[in-house]
């Protein structure tokens, strides 16, 4: 690959400078793990990489269980789930971040970069989907906030604009009686990419064992992540049982249009979004239950 | 010199074999000194890269290099003009005759190229970035043809032709227009006709497999110094220095004197870095500039640009009496050979039925030429293909007959004396021995419990060959031997040598010292691979040990005043008329005595080892996405003498986990123009430490009569078994029987819904 | 050793960045592109050839390193990424010429066939028994699950870890 220019920076400001004078040649440098196989390949040009991994706000963890949680876009996995507040209080991230890669991948790549590369089979953006999480932008104007179910527009596509880039994720603080489980199918049992990723999140009633609210998100069976919305809706007032998983898995498919490749031909996606709705949301269930 | 073998007991208590010392190159290994191929630095040194084609099959009409010629800190640019043209040149080589012509061409490729991913040209730079920048200046003119990929695709008389100078060789004849089958093999024994109507259940059954790596972690690498003397040096990640000195001196056709291969220290081969890619090219590149180049594979060109195990397409029928007694096996078999023929049909076709007695059988098998990289072995090639068909009709013929698997192979077992369909008789051999262990394993007699859970047996055989090996050894004045000897040792072979020689002499195993020589400092030896090296080269180090032994009785001879033939040796001690003198005592007395003890041998054993395995593994299968998770494996296997048992455990977990791969997620998969889509280890998926249980291991030793020892070939036979053993208990979790490999999720589960 | 191109030759030489790091414990420095991988700068640069080359795009593991204590494929860090950090290579497990426990039980289990998977396990699995005293072997497959072998099937890569994490703890007493 050809060679490029390096700037590690250390605040926001110098990024954005950075990225608005030399526009779609600059790239962000967080983890390294897509994009520098990507300059590899060939599948992405770079004159210069701005590494932000020494600008302190993109490597915060600030969690409030009133306030909720303020991630920096840079947070390797690994921590994320060493933190055992986080851990407790975003399970669903977890699961995804654990499984992200092997050890080794988890060590240095991030959710932010994660979110960023915008792969419709991306293992986190699903949860943060379902965790109706938002992305804090900083640009050359202002900083702006997108709900992550809008960040994404076409695969490797999102909304950021020139000179801008992700600081951040903002995650509601968590509500009580609410749960959420991520999993993904694939052919072995680590190292792959989702053949489809399904994130389930429920509130349940406070004495009742009925859904208030579900949020499911679905991964690798659209150009993007999606919120599957009519099966969410539709889980509003329904009784938290294996009958309501099930058909609810049934409405997710609708909201799947997969294609066939490496990973995996077309129906068989469809029919694993069912499977999964259903597994993921039961644990979400169990999850919400516990003390 | 030579002792025949049947004059060893192998019955006799063994100081050394059987032990578990620490391998010889083992601190190197684990500190990160030893040297493989990329390790090798050199002032210098410059960078080779290969320019490999875009296209499946196309016409060359022309190369143009002189741009990437000009590109300041490019020093050289080579095609297959610069190697000599090599048409109807066939050469033996170590495991059978290599058309050399064809083995230019998948060097570089000369007129056409024939797979995505063939080397079209090379140039070498003062680094590896600017070679591939001088890649891209390379104009090729292409004149694209239909390409063909599947395996019966390209035995249809309208197919894009590969080759006008193949023609279909029929048992000798050949034919008089060009095909894409190079070799139709027909192997027949007795009647087949009466052996049908004999046979009171007859299934039939068709099989595909898919095109699957060997999967080596360290890439293709070779560092090649053409010297002022005309003499080429290469130091190079090779199973065989021999071969690859023998095949580089033919395509180039130079003299064997003046090149030199230094074997490195190799990061697996498993069949897959016998035949030479690199070296040769690396070899022309430093003739043209001087400089010592270094060439080395990316994965993907690993994947694209060398020699992967065939996919097929099988039918199998089997017939069988009502109590089980096969009476008809009838095989087709169609293999890859990919872009040049010369593929593994011939060892497919006489593995099929090899585990069976059966008095009438017919094996018809194709070498078929397509567009995809041109096959090479893969542990056990050929074998496993043809088991995963033949084990799971001899599952369906157990189920139906209502016999025990195990039992129902038991009927049928080749013993001593059965003939195979090719018409070689097998020696003592234990399959019989590993069916009744795997009978008697805990394993076996543990139930299995629980929902959408199976278990399957299946069994697998391989030939394991003999082949020549050298070796040397001097006694040094402390005791200690250093053994210099001609096998790449690509997974603890230098130590089982080693510890063969020791047991000869009745020396501990630390104090034999083994080198791997290169092919200036031992005598020809041919490859690693075969399953060959701790027999035949062990076999070698038995002749050196007594050689050696002869000596040093002369020398003790001459310190006693006394005949030599009233010296005996045994177990490290030296004695004569009531005196004796320990090994390392006569070894301190060697300079005195007239210099150094230099012992020798070469070897060339002929006939098999023969390895016979069975495994047994329990399944479970998520009914919901077809997930097959492997819950218990194990592994019996007749190894003969197992020389170092924990090498011999880890031979047959390998090959089982190579297999276990192979059957469930492991396939090259190919767009419409031919070219691979999932050429990285992230979509070629090969188990994880995670995708696998611990795989248990039964050793049983019925002893080679060939060997003094009793030492058997052992590497290849654990890939055999494993796909027919998975197949065998999906379909017993879940009522499915899959006969296309790999078996992966989407393909179970769209049978689990078809049901 | 390098080539250093001649200046009349007017190659084209991509500007250089100087980086100061700790390499096992001692410090060191280096030129590189800032293309260059940290795997590319351990072994070509400082000599390091320990570090093993797999697949070059953080699939395989056997380029695993310890950044700053954590383990990574150093085929996916840049070379200039190990500026002020510290990086441990398997040229730095064994302490003073006496083998780690880790090691000493590859090999007295035979661990290891071909050996090029094995630095990149052994550093992995330094960094797994220096966070988790004991642990089991699904941990155990879990968290080396980045490291891909062809040769051993994993069974005695397993067991040698579980060994190690004995004697560890048994020194500790």
């Amino acid at each position: 690959m050809k060679d490029f220019e390096y700037a590690a920076v250390s605040t926001i400001d110098e990024a954005v400078s950075l990225l608005s004078a030399r526009g779609p040649m600059a790239t962000i440098l967080a983890g390294g793990t897509d994009i520098l196989v990507q300059l590899r390949e060939g599948h992405r040009q770079a004159e210069l990489v701005v590494d932000v991994k020494k600008i302190p706000e993109l490597l915060e963890i600030d969690f409030q269980p009133d306030r909720g949680l303020r991630l920096g876009a840079a947070v390797p996995c690994y921590r994320i789930y060493e933190d055992a507040a986080v851990a407790a209080a975003y399970p669903g991230l977890v699961d995804a971040a654990q499984i992200i890669g092997g050890w080794q991948i988890q060590s240095r790549a991030s959710v932010g970069g994660n979110l960023c590369n915008s792969s419709p089979a991306a293992d986190s953006i699903p949860p943060l989907i379902a965790y109706d999480a938002a992305c804090v932008i900083a640009g050359p104007e202002r900083t702006r906030r997108v709900p992550v179910a809008r960040f994404c527009t076409a695969p490797g596509k999102n909304v950021l604009r020139r000179g801008e880039f992700l600081v951040g994720l903002e995650f509601p603080p968590p509500q009580p009686r609410s749960g959420c489980r991520y999993q993904r199918f694939i052919p072995r049992n680590e190292m792959d990419i989702a053949v489809v990723g399904v994130a389930s999140w429920v509130c349940l009633r406070p004495r009742e064992n009925v859904i208030e609210a579900a949020r499911i998100a679905l991964a690798a069976v659209a150009p993007t992540p999606v919120l599957a919305t009519e099966a969410s809706d539709w889980l509003a007032g329904k009784p938290a049982n294996a009958e309501s998983f099930t058909q609810a898995g049934e409405l997710a498919k609708r909201a799947a249009r997969p294609i066939s490749d490496i990973r995996g031909p077309a129906e068989y996606r469809t029919h694993l979004v069912g499977v999964l709705t259903k597994r993921t949301l039961s644990d979400a269930v169990q999850r919400a239950l516990a003390p | 010199m030579a002792t025949t073998p049947r004059e060893e007991h192998t019955n006799r208590p063994m100081r050394v074999l059987g032990t578990r010392p620490v391998r010889h190159d083992g601190a190197d290994k684990v500190t990160g000194r030893a040297i493989y191929g990329k390790d090798v630095q050199m002032a210098n040194l410059a960078h080779g890269k290969i320019l490999r084609s875009p296209h499946a099959h196309a016409r060359i009409r022309s190369i143009d290099t002189s741009a990437a010629a000009k590109l300041p800190g490019v020093y050289a640019c080579v095609t297959s003009a610069d190697m000599p043209n090599l048409v109807d040149k066939m050469t033996e080589l170590g495991e059978g005759t290599v058309n050399l012509a064809h083995l230019g061409a998948n060097v570089l490729a000369r007129g056409k190229v024939l797979y995505h991913g063939q080397a079209v040209a090379a140039v070498a730079a003062a680094n590896a970035d600017l070679a591939e920048e001088a890649l891209e200046l390379i104009k090729v003119d292409y004149e694209p043809l239909p390409p063909v990929t599947g395996v019966l695709d390209a035995m249809k008389d309208d197919a894009p032709l590969l080759h006008d100078d193949v023609f279909t060789n029929e048992m000798g004849k050949r034919a008089n227009k060009p095909s894409n089958v190079a070799r139709h093999i027909v192997f027949e024994q007795g009647n087949i006709e009466r052996g049908l109507r004999e046979a009171e259940v007859v299934i039939e059954r068709e099989f595909r497999t898919a095109t699957v790596h060997q999967g080596y972690i360290e890439p293709h690498v070779s560092t090649a110094l053409w010297n002022a003397d005309g003499h080429v040096t290469i130091w190079t990640a090779t199973q065989g220095a021999f071969t690859a000195r023998q095949q580089t001196a033919e395509l180039l056709q130079i003299p064997i004197s003046r090149v030199t291969v230094v074997p490195c220290e190799i990061g697996g081969g498993f069949g897959g870095k016998i035949s030479v890619y690199l070296e040769p090219v690396a070899a022309l590149l430093s003739r043209k500039c001087g400089r010592p180049i270094k060439m080395s594979m990316t994965r993907a060109e690993v994947f694209e640009g060398t020699g992967p195990t065939p996919g097929s397409f099988m039918r199998v029928k089997l017939g069988a009496a009502k109590d089980g007694k096969l009476t008809a096996a009838q095989a087709w078999l169609a293999y890859d050979a990919g872009a040049f023929p010369g593929g593994v049909i011939g060892p497919g076709c006489m593995c099929v039925f090899s585990c069976y007695d059966i008095p009438n059988a017919r094996v018809d098998g194709f070498d078929v030429v397509l567009n995809k990289p041109k096959t090479a072995a893969y542990r056990a090639p050929g074998a496993t293909h043809a088991a995963f068909a033949c084990e799971t009709v001899v599952d369906e013929l157990a189920e139906r007959l209502g016999i025990d698997p195990i039992e129902l192979r038991l009927r049928n077992a080749a013993k001593e004396g059965t003939r195979r369909v090719d018409g070689e008789k097998y020696p003592r051999i234990g399959f019989v021995e590993t069916l009744e262990a795997a009978k008697a394993s805990e394993h076996y007699q543990s139930p299995l419990s629980g929902a959408n859970r199976g278990r399957g047996v299946a069994s697998g055989f391989w030939f394991n060959i003999g082949l020549k090996s050298s070796a040397a050894a001097n006694v040094n004045p402390d005791g200690s031997v250093t053994l210099v000897e001609g096998s790449t040792d690509i997974g603890g072979t230098r130590t089982s040598v080693a510890m063969q020689l020791a047991e000869t002499l009745g020396i501990a195993a630390e104090d034999v010292l083994p080198q791997v020589g290169d092919t200036d400092s031992v005598g020809y030896t041919d490859v690693t691979g075969g399953s060959r090296v701790t027999f035949a080269t062990g076999l070698a180090a038995y002749q050196v040990g007594l050689d050696i032994l002869a000596q040093l009785r002369e020398r003790a001879a001459s310190i006693w005043s006394c005949d030599p033939e009233k010296v005996t040796s045994e177990s490290g001690v030296f004695r004569a008329n009531g005196k004796s003198m320990t090994f390392k005592e006569l070894a301190a007395k060697l300079h005195h005595t007239g210099g150094a003890v230099v012992g020798r041998a070469t070897v060339d054993p002929q006939g098999a080892t023969n390895g016979f395995g069975t495994h047994i593994v329990d399944v479970e299968v998520d009914r919901e996405t077809g997930k097959v998770t492997i819950l218990r494996y194990t592994a019996v296997q007749d190894t003969g003498k197992a020389v170092h048992p924990s090498y011999v455990e880890g031979q047959m977990q390998g090959g089982a986990v190579q297999g276990i791969g192979w059957a469930l997620n492991e396939e090259y998969v190919f767009d419409a123009q031919g070219r691979m889509l999932n050429p990285t280890f992230l979509d070629y998926r090969m188990p994880t430490a995670l995708d696998v249980p611990m795989i248990d291991t039964i050793i049983v030793e019925v002893p080679n009569p060939g060997h003094p020892y009793g030492v058997r070939g052992v590497g290849e036979t654990p890939i055999v078994a494993p796909p027919a053993a998975i197949a065998n208990a999906i379909y017993r979790a879940v009522g499915v029987r899959m006969r296309e490999l790999p078996m992966s999720p989407p393909r179970v589960c769209a049978a689990i819904l078809a049901k | 050793m390098n080539f250093i191109p001649r200046l009349r030759e007017r190659l084209y030489v991509a500007k250089k960045l100087h980086v100061t790091t700790t390499v096992n414990g001692e410090p060191a420095e280096f030129l590189c592109e800032a293309r260059h991988s940290l795997m590319d700068a351990l072994r070509d640069t400082l000599g390091l050839t320990g570090t093993k080359e797999g697949c070059n795009n953080g699939n395989c593991g056997a380029c695993t390193v310890l950044l700053n204590g954590v383990p990574v494929d150093s085929c996916l860090v840049l070379a200039v990424e190990a500026e002020g950090a510290e990086i441990t290579t398997v040229e730095g497990i064994a302490n003073l010429g006496h083998l780690h426990p880790l090691q000493q039980c590859f090999l007295e289990g035979a661990a290891l066939q071909c050996g090029i998977c094995t630095p990149g396990f052994l550093v992995a699995a330094k960094a797994l028994l220096d966070r988790c005293a004991r642990p089991s072997e699904q941990e155990i497959r879990f968290q080396l699950s980045g490291n891909l072998c062809r040769c051993t099937g994993y069974d005695k890569i397993v067991r040698a870890v579980q060994e190690a994490a004995n004697r560890l703890q048994e020194v500790k007493r």
